[in-house]
């Protein structure tokens, strides 16, 4: 026979059994309190210490990835800026080489016609001689009283026509002087002309290398910052991080598009070539090997952007000397224009293999082929999409890259903010394990409190026949009468 | 190099053994019954023979085999193919494949007997010679076997790893009298399927041939 369903009786009536049950459970939980809350306590600090030691390790790998990813990041900053000014510094190069380069030319040339302006200035220079200062004796001849003289009549009559006949010659050359002046002003035009426009090139050319010097100075003013490590910098840095992962990933994600239109382009065809009975683990050898091709555009087309130094995926062919890199550019550009040459003959055969299967299929339900099917436009589109298909995923190359830079910065972001997370969850952990160990031990405190009370009762009664000396200290030790309180954290302490 | 050359064995002993040209190949071997009261039924056999031929891809292999008085004998094989690896190539075995299955449709003789047994022994050692991965005999029969004298067809079916399906499983006059006869007809030859090793089904709708050769 049991008490409340799991305890033996020990008298007749189960009330004083269960009555007698309390008192005993009551007693050894009285004498079991410090023990328990000792035990209970050193568990909570072990919970406690023990996550917060985790928790500190966590956030010490947290604090090492974030200076793994300001690493990362400063780096890939670093670079970038770098190119930006290579690439100014490129393109300064070429300017000069193509502006500047004939500038000996042009100062010579300047220098000749300036030489030949200045001579032409010096020779039109020259006045033409004025008509002789002939008025004055005309006047005087004039002035003379006419007489019926016939000797001066005939006098005057010739000098008359003397001076007529010289003032038509003066006039002659007058004319001939002011027209070779003209054409010498005349000559100095087109000179004139020439170095206006040799100036505005001049100009034009210093502009633009005075423009890109500017930008220079502005990636430089970047890449001291990036150096200096400012906030500035690694706030515009993992901004522009976070942008170059999106953009290129949608980016990405189009290019797969092309990737399917172009798999199943030749998958069929593929068939033909390698067997559409084989297969290679659950795929057949027809699909992996059209995958395979693609793939293999891909790549060709990654080194392509490679040796152009459009991309920098492998720094080894970015430092190739320039004869071996443009080596590597026709090397690649050639076996992407045979494999695209290759993608349109199969997709011309797809197109024929398909015509094929639709009469076959035709003929197996007995209905007559239809005429529609002859049309040509569809396998020309074939063909060209699978020739140009090829060259378009070699622009993959570049959002891949950026994909692969920005990625490694994200991922670091989203593991340190995974680490954030699980150290805060940790110190919760531990805190909830510390407070739960604290109620636990305030819980047993209130069931075994009659105990506790009754304690307190009899050591007041002790106290009170203690000497009158000692009341007072008695007192102040034992408090008046109420339950001890018990704090946990005491005993923590005493534990520590 | 003497690891390179581990690696490399490595790594074409995973391919061929990755590669598995055969064991995914489907083998079908369709028997058709001639006997007097069937032989009515052949022109719906052309229209699966048709469907079937879509649906089989490179690398199958194909056969169509008559049920007469004796079967088991390869002259009783109306046509046989294996689908070359190239689709076109294959196309024009499908093509060849109809016109000899119309010809035998339009001109075909009927039997005295039904010799179903040794049209089964006939598929069985067609297709276990084909060494096809999955292997279907379609019966195109109402199951009633009757045998001439002399003949013997007590050697138990081997069919381990065969699909058999009963198609257009007709009643007889003395099926709509008694139906348990047809009933224990399909069950004896289902016995007969399961016994030695293969599944059975029956497909009587012809309209739901999409999933004729699923396995199981």
């Amino acid at each position: 026979m049991t008490t409340a369903g799991f305890l033996p009786t020990i008298t007749a009536s189960p009330f004083l059994s269960t009555f007698i049950w309390i008192i005993l459970i009551l007693a050894a939980m009285y004498l079991a309190r410090k023990p328990f809350h000792r035990c209970m306590a050193s568990f909570s600090l072990i919970i406690r210490n023990s996550m917060r030691l985790f928790a500190t390790s966590v956030k010490l790998a947290e604090k090492r990835l974030n200076d793994r990813n300001r690493d990362v990041l400063l780096s890939a900053g670093r670079q970038h800026a770098e190119r930006c000014v290579e690439r100014e510094f490129e393109r300064i190069s070429s300017a000069v080489q193509r502006d500047l380069e004939g500038y000996p030319q042009v100062q010579r040339k300047l220098n000749e016609n300036l030489v030949k302006l200045d001579e032409d200035h010096h020779n039109s220079v020259e006045i033409p001689q004025t008509l002789p200062d002939w008025a004055k004796v005309i006047k005087a001849i004039a002035s003379v009283r006419p007489s019926n003289d016939p000797v001066v009549g005939n006098m005057l009559k010739s000098i008359h026509q003397t001076l007529s006949e010289q003032h038509m010659k003066a006039l002659e050359q007058h004319r001939i002087d002011a027209s070779k002046r003209h054409a010498i002003l005349n000559r100095m035009l087109p000179l004139l002309r020439s170095m206006k426009k040799t100036l505005v090139s001049l100009n034009k050319s210093l502009s633009n290398l005075n423009f890109r010097a500017k930008r220079i100075d502005r990636y430089m003013d970047n890449y001291e910052e990036i150096r200096e490590q400012t906030d500035t910098a690694m706030g515009t840095l993992s901004s522009s991080s976070l942008t170059q992962f999106f953009i290129s990933g949608a980016v990405l994600l189009i290019a797969l598009g092309g990737a399917i239109i172009n798999f199943n382009l030749i998958a069929l065809p593929m068939s033909e070539m390698v067997g559409g009975g084989s297969y290679i683990g659950p795929y057949k050898t027809s699909d992996i090997a059209g995958l395979v091709i693609i793939c293999l555009e891909i790549c060709t087309g990654i080194f392509l952007m490679e040796s152009l130094r459009i991309t920098r995926l492998f720094p080894i062919i970015g430092s190739m000397d320039d004869r071996m890199r443009m080596m590597l550019f026709w090397i690649a550009f050639s076996l992407l224009a045979i494999l695209a040459g290759v993608e349109s003959s199969l997709a011309f055969m797809r197109d024929r293999i398909a015509g094929d299967m639709e009469a076959l299929r035709q003929s197996l339900a007995g209905v007559s082929p239809s005429s529609v099917a002859g049309s040509v436009i569809p396998t020309v589109g074939q063909m060209v999409m699978g020739f140009i298909l090829p060259f378009i995923l070699t622009f993959v190359a570049i959002p891949l890259e950026s994909f692969v830079a920005s990625s490694r910065t994200i991922l670091g972001l989203i593991a340190a903010w995974m680490l954030r997370s699980l150290a805060f969850a940790l110190r919760l952990i531990g805190l909830l394990g510390y407070y739960t160990g604290r109620l636990t031990i305030n819980l047993y405190d209130l069931v075994i409190f009659p105990a506790l009370w009754l304690e307190g009762v009899v050591a007041q009664s002790l106290f009170r026949t203690q000497t009158k000396d000692n009341t007072a200290d008695k007192e102040k030790t034992t408090g008046s009468g109420t339950m001890p309180a018990v704090d946990p954290l005491v005993e923590n302490k005493e534990m520590g | 190099m003497k690891y390179f050359r581990f690696w490399l064995i490595g790594f074409l002993i995973l391919l061929i053994g990755c590669s598995q040209q055969s064991n995914r190949a489907k083998g079908v071997y369709m028997l058709l019954d001639t006997s007097g009261t069937y032989a009515v039924e052949l022109k719906k056999a052309r229209l699966i023979i048709n469907y079937l031929l879509g649906t089989l891809q490179p690398g199958d292999t194909m056969a169509v085999g008559r049920i007469d008085t004796g079967s088991f004998s390869e002259k009783d094989i109306v046509a046989k193919v294996t689908f070359d690896a190239r689709p076109s190539v294959a196309n024009n075995q499908k093509r060849a494949f109809q016109n000899k299955v119309s010809t035998f449709v339009t001109g075909v003789r009927q039997s005295s007997y039904t010799d179903i047994s040794g049209g089964l022994y006939q598929a069985i050692e067609y297709l276990n010679e084909s060494g096809s991965g999955n292997k279907y005999i379609l019966i195109f029969s109402d199951l009633q076997e009757e045998l001439a004298k002399g003949y013997v067809r007590d050697v138990p079916l081997e069919l381990s790893g065969f699909h058999i399906i009963a198609l257009n499983v007709t009643k007889l006059r003395a099926d709509n009298q008694d139906p348990k006869k047809y009933l224990a007809r399909v069950e004896q030859w289902r016995g007969k399927a399961e016994k030695g090793g293969g599944t059975w089904r029956v497909i009587n709708d012809l309209e739901r041939l999409d999933n004729i050769l699923a396995k199981g």
